[in-house]
């Protein structure tokens, strides 16, 4: 496991632009903080997009023993965005059991209201936030417009940012270098912000290419398309 | 670093109107489509235009009517349900001799069916958006940079013709993200627009833009003249791709999302020795039917695909003068097919071809 995500609070909520690739580096550092040993629980609380969610990816990550808790709707007929009563278990206990990890995979933008009705528990634990950037990604281009957007999720979360993961990508296109000329611009608005740029996430197969770019985090596509 | 940026289909489709001189956006919400509503509300006060939430698709459809009439260049959009209630304003705008955009992403119907991706709206685009003669420019992309593309181009074509044109998009590509060169858009010549009601200035005789006709015969001349323009956008308007067709013993006929599944189906049929291709419409109307007469010559047998019970099944019957057998398969109500239940049926009608 990468060192600057080795501990990450129990409570850690992925956030960021929509279409950032939150839901990728949720599913991704769950399995890694799985195989870290750690008891690993992904909440789905994704209440903007209505399919190519993490709930997709359910079954690959249950055999791996991280447990799932969904949208009672994720995936079906209905555009509910219903949140189940079993996330309240995320913050039952919370003392006794320290190699828990809980996930919190929210939906993008003012996606991030949905956690309003937890913000007693996260006034009480400590938490991390992660904030998801990606440079390819319109509206969130300039650092300026990237730092903007992280307060406003900050106001509808009614939560504090601990840390920035530079998720750049251009989906299944994307190369070495452009995740590597991403750096300079990541580096900027974590500055701006005042925080942490804990990780650059990039798919595993261009990792050999990208040794020299610091804390790199290598992931897998846990997006499935249809073809 | 790359000069693409990374999308979903609903906000390529957004960009590429603003790209392409849109200033007047009015829709209603609706998965799996609402985010080019919402894209278009961050960036429209940005460019100077109007992203207007209607009281209902009805009112959005209207209001594109006006819009167009004044010259404007306009978008609406919904999914399924949201179209059938806009059709009687499609009609309106035809009769109008009006043009603007329509995008539907569809989802599973009848009724209000399922958020899930589907293509069962292929009648209603291809024959009937509404009452009367009438067509609509009907553009199937596959992937999000033919959202984009085809959004550009679909404005361009309205404006040539003088009529809507549609994109007819799936959930799946809606919801979808892929990397987008905005660069390539149409760029063709649009005609000045003489007919606009944009002010008279007191420099010219005032504009008139109406569907209603005292005199039959006068009404069935406007059709007469629409249709000749219907003739000109028959002829030099279609497109289609064909993927490994010049081979091929049986040619899978699919648009849209379905068209990139069967690719993968291909792929794996050719592996085991199979020469399957692909005809892929990307103008629904008007219909590549010269290509598929072509593909009549010297493939064996046509298998369309869709995610819907077959409704163009008849047009490639008639295109390929039934000269062929054309089979079918789909999942329907939001249901996707697998690459593997189409190499199926492939393998089915390989078995079939001595």
């Amino acid at each position: 496991m990468l060192k600057t995500l080795k501990n990450l609070q129990n409570l850690t909520v992925i956030t960021g632009h929509f279409g950032s690739g939150k839901t990728n580096f949720a599913v991704n550092l769950a399995k890694a903080a799985r195989q870290d040993g750690r008891d690993v629980t992904l909440i789905d609380m994704d209440i903007v997009n209505p399919y190519f969610r993490a709930a997709d990816n359910r079954a690959e990550l249950e055999a791996l023993g991280v447990r799932c808790i969904l949208p009672d709707f994720a995936n079906t007929s209905v555009d509910i965005p219903s949140l189940p009563p079993e996330i309240f278990s995320a913050f039952e206990a919370y003392e006794t059991e320290t190699d828990r990890l809980t996930i919190f995979d929210v939906g993008g933008d003012n996606g991030a209201v949905a956690l309003g009705m937890y913000n007693r528990f996260f006034a009480q634990y400590p938490y991390d936030l992660l904030y998801v950037i990606n440079r390819y990604r319109p509206l969130t281009e300039e650092p300026a417009d990237c730092a903007a957007l992280l307060g406003e999720i900050e106001y509808y979360s009614r939560l504090k940012t601990t840390g920035i993961v530079n998720c750049s990508n251009l989906g299944a296109e994307t190369t070495a270098e452009d995740v590597s000329s991403t750096i300079g611009w990541a580096k900027d608005v974590a500055e701006r912000c005042s925080l942490p740029l804990l990780c650059t996430a990039a798919l595993r197969e261009l990792a050999g290419e990208l040794e020299t770019v610091p804390d790199l985090f290598p992931i897998e596509n846990a997006t499935k398309f249809p073809f | 670093m790359s000069k693409k940026v990374l999308m979903k289909g609903n906000e390529a489709i957004a960009e590429a109107a603003i790209k392409s001189g849109c200033l007047h956006f009015f829709g209603y919400p609706i998965t799996p489509q609402t985010e080019i509503s919402e894209y278009m509300a961050k960036r429209m006060p940005k460019v100077g235009g109007l992203c207007l939430q209607a009281e209902s698709e009805i009112s959005a459809i209207n209001m594109i009517m006006g819009a167009a009439a004044s010259g404007s260049r306009c978008l609406t959009s919904s999914s399924s349900p949201g179209i059938s209630l806009k059709s009687e304003g499609i009609s309106y705008i035809v009769g109008c001799d009006l043009p603007c955009v329509i995008v539907n992403v569809q989802r599973g119907g009848p009724g209000l069916g399922s958020i899930q991706p589907s293509q069962q709206d292929y009648y209603q685009a291809t024959k009937a958006n509404g009452h009367g003669d009438e067509h609509v420019i009907v553009l199937a992309p596959n992937s999000v940079q033919e959202m984009a593309q085809l959004t550009s181009e679909a404005f361009d074509l309205a404006d040539i013709y003088r009529m809507p044109a549609m994109i007819l998009a799936d959930g799946s590509l809606g919801q979808m993200m892929e990397p987008v060169d905005f660069e390539l858009g149409s760029k063709r010549e649009i005609p000045e627009k003489t007919w606009a009601t944009n002010g008279t200035y007191g420099k010219r005789k005032k504009n008139i833009i109406n569907s209603l006709y005292m005199d039959p015969n006068e009404l069935e001349k406007s059709v007469l003249a629409r249709f000749e323009r219907y003739a000109e956008v028959t002829d030099k308007e279609v497109k289609y791709e064909e993927y490994k067709c010049d081979d091929a013993d049986i040619v899978i006929v699919a648009y849209g999302i379905t068209s990139r599944i069967a690719k993968t189906a291909i792929s794996a049929a050719r592996a085991k020795g199979i020469k399957v291709g692909l005809l892929r419409p990307i103008t629904l109307w008007p219909y590549p039917k010269k290509p598929l007469r072509a593909l009549a010559d010297t493939a064996k047998h046509f298998l369309v695909v869709e995610m819907n019970m077959g409704q163009m099944v008849d047009d490639v019957k008639v295109a390929t003068e039934c000269k062929k057998p054309v089979s079918f398969f789909g999942r329907t109500g939001g249901v996707i097919p697998a690459p593997a239940e189409i190499l199926a049926e492939i393998e089915k009608i390989a078995g079939g071809l001595n």
